[in-house]
């Protein structure tokens, strides 16, 4: 019996991993895709646009392929429940990458040019939160010390933080824009600043997991 | 009438395959870390293994205890433990055979007015005090050194997973080996003197003596109870009483295992001899009470606070409950037995300080004049049990155990006739020609006492004789001797 599930588990081991790489990946063709909006160059965003479709879809896939392998062959049962909980919000996680993207593609927002350097630090202030999140979760996987990254991706969420106040503070000082105007850039601002909050609940979850698993 | 005799030991048996395999494989099957029926087979090939290869330890120390004499009396000793075991299940004790078999044992010495050996007693009991608190020495050891080296390892969460699974199985089976070992004593010890099997050989090079026939009609038996019944008890462990994490429950079980091994184990013995040691006691334990301590142990390594104290309470109420239980139900069905089924529970066995027994006295250093000239009086005087015996000895000599001892099993009445017919009887199954040949030379005579024997049988012939150096060899002899003294023993009229 041990066999086998010793054969399984490095299946498992894989699919894990690959999981991660395309949480990761996500966040890379966010940065990107924000990058080729505000540089206007739609073709190329629209084919970012698609690639993040399908990663985010193939992350589905997968996490219901662990999720339902685990519970199957009723690996790790102790901390199983921790396990299926991290995947789910990482996978949320990448959700978050993929509709926020929409959001530009589906409103077409115009981001004023003032704002165009803050809304690209921004963005790679979020994703720099979602790597370090990455990091911190293979680290638990690997039982190696997780503490390393975890601190990382609350020091990105607060720089976000501050992004998003300067950058809010700005569009409201602003006359040249309507009310319209400011209202839709803030509800995107704070849907980018999102993306990291999401990451530091997650980091705050495997925080606790990591006590858990102390032996 | 041994199979139906027999059945109250397969009921113990069962019973201790129903209750004690749990704390074996029930962290790993509660956990759902190891299937059913895996942790079933691997518990119960391992368990007969190690009945039939190390369970006989623990049954001499058992056997100098109390040497039931009769099937009878030895169907009830066993019958008595497993209705305590049943009982105290019941009413939710924690209970262990080993302590139900030894106050039924004490209980059958009481009834036959056989001597209970206080030094014995002492030695088991307190065994069973130093069995939880070994494990917990030993799971705190044992914790600190794995959780170091998992740490240092960095192990993926699967591999430790899957580590910790085969070690869960290695455990439980090591656990298994161990508990046969362990306590196959209780539940087939009793009929070893009684239960006259012929040794059998499966194929050339493997014979099977009668003990290990028993302890693997024992070790059956636990299998029975591990399929039929320990599965619940199994989800109790695991998912109820205490949650440990995979590896934790893995060090519990290293423990437990551990000191049942070492409780049982002749060579581990024989080995702490050889470095100056004292040998390690024989004793069957509790192989729940040693879980228990085991788990207390990672309690207090982790600062004491989950522990829940009531446990160690109800494992010192255990202590004393189950053997008193045990003893005064034995006693009662004994009496029953006796005198409502007619059926003989004991031989009897008596004492009288006999001419050659006062000779012998006289010889030994350790008695001295004075002591003889206080027991004058009890010369050639007849006693029908040890307990009188005993009692005029210790009116006469007061607190001296050793000296006591040492008369008593000199004035042991055994009455060995060697008639010839007998002697042609003896077969070469257990003793050589030339082991035969000796006895040959002694046809006709009978000896009162079975110490005489061993002394004339010592003094013509140097196979007879014991070694100074060769435990072995005298392991041996005991044996032959103790062979000996069942076949060529003659019952007495009126027990007198």
């Amino acid at each position: 019996m041990s066999h086998s599930v010793l054969r399984k588990q490095i299946g498992l081991k894989k699919r894990i991993d690959e999981f991660l790489d395309q949480v990761s990946e996500a966040s890379l063709l966010f940065k990107q895709g924000v990058g080729f909006y505000i540089d206007e160059k739609h073709d190329q965003f629209e084919q970012k646009l698609n690639q993040i479709s399908t990663v985010e879809h193939h992350g589905d896939e997968m996490r219901r392929a662990i999720e339902r392998q685990l519970y199957l062959k009723t690996l790790i049962p102790e901390s199983r429940g921790d396990v299926l909980q991290l995947l789910e919000q990482l996978d949320t996680l990448l959700d978050c990458c993929k509709e926020v993207l929409w959001q530009f593609q589906i409103e077409l927002p115009e981001v004023p040019y003032k704002s165009h350097d803050d809304m690209q630090e921004l963005v790679s202030y979020s994703v720099e939160s979602v790597e370090a999140i990455v990091r911190s979760a293979r680290a638990f996987f690997r039982s190696s010390d997780v503490s390393d990254h975890l601190h990382k991706v609350s020091y990105w969420e607060s720089e976000s933080d501050k992004v998003t106040t300067r950058m809010l503070m700005d569009i409201y000082r602003r006359d040249d824009l309507s009310l319209c105007h400011k209202s839709q850039l803030k509800d995107l601002v704070r849907q980018v600043a999102q993306i990291a909050d999401r990451a530091e609940d997650v980091a705050d979850r495997l925080t606790i997991y990591v006590i858990k698993r102390m032996l | 009438m041994l199979p139906v005799f027999l059945s109250s030991g397969l009921f113990l048996g069962w019973s201790l395959g129903a209750n004690d395999a749990a704390n074996v494989f029930g962290a790993a099957v509660g956990s759902r870390m190891v299937r059913f029926r895996t942790a079933a087979i691997v518990s119960s090939l391992c368990v007969i293994f190690g009945a039939m290869y190390s369970g006989s330890g623990t049954a001499d120390t058992l056997g100098k205890l109390g040497e039931v004499n009769a099937l009878a009396g030895a169907f009830m000793v066993a019958f008595s433990a497993a209705i305590t075991v049943y009982l105290l299940v019941k009413a939710r004790c924690l209970v262990s055979t080993s302590q139900a078999i030894v106050g039924a044992v004490v209980g059958w010495n009481f009834f036959s007015g056989s001597a209970t050996d206080p030094a014995v007693l002492s030695k088991i009991m307190l065994t069973w005090v130093a069995c939880p608190a070994l494990a917990a020495v030993f799971s705190i050891f044992l914790y600190k050194c794995i959780a170091g080296a998992i740490r240092a390892a960095q192990l993926h969460i699967f591999t430790l997973d899957g580590m910790t699974r085969w070690g869960l199985i290695l455990a439980g089976a090591f656990g298994s080996y161990a508990l046969g070992a362990n306590n196959m004593a209780n539940v087939m010890g009793v009929f070893i003197p009684v239960a006259h099997l012929q040794p059998i050989e499966i194929f050339p090079g493997l014979i099977l003596t009668a003990t290990q026939q028993l302890f693997f009609l024992g070790g059956l038996a636990v299998s029975v109870g591990i399929f039929t019944y320990s599965h619940r008890t199994m989800m109790l462990v695991g998912d109820g009483i205490v949650k440990l994490s995979p590896v934790a429950s893995f060090v519990v079980v290293m423990a437990n295992s551990l000191v049942l091994f070492m409780l049982s184990s002749q060579g581990l013995s024989n080995f702490a001899v050889s470095l100056g040691l004292p040998p390690i006691p024989l004793v069957p334990v509790s192989s729940s009470q040693a879980t228990i301590g085991a788990i207390v142990g990672i309690g207090l390594l982790k600062g004491g606070r989950g522990i829940r104290w009531r446990s160690l309470a109800n494992i010192a109420f255990g202590w004393v409950l189950t053997p008193v239980m045990a003893a005064t139900i034995c006693f009662v069905c004994l009496f029953f037995l006796q005198n409502v089924f007619q059926q003989t529970t004991f031989q009897p066995v008596s004492y009288e300080l006999t001419p050659t027994a006062w000779e012998k006295l006289t010889e030994l250093d350790e008695i001295k004049q004075e002591t003889l000239t206080k027991i004058d009086d009890l010369w050639l005087e007849r006693f029908p049990n040890a307990r009188e015996f005993r009692q005029e000895l210790r009116d006469r000599l007061g607190k001296q155990p050793e000296t006591i001892q040492t008369i008593m099993y000199y004035a042991r009445r055994d009455s060995l006739r060697l008639s010839p017919r007998v002697i042609e009887r003896l077969g070469t199954e257990k003793l050589t020609e030339a082991e035969i040949a000796v006895i040959n030379k002694l046809s006709g005579q009978v000896f009162v006492h079975s110490w005489h024997l061993k002394d004339v049988l010592g003094e013509m012939s140097p196979l007879w004789r014991y070694s100074e150096t060769d435990a072995a060899h005298n392991k041996a002899l005991d044996a032959k001797f103790k062979f000996l003294d069942t076949k060529l023993h003659i019952q007495e009229p009126d027990g007198r």
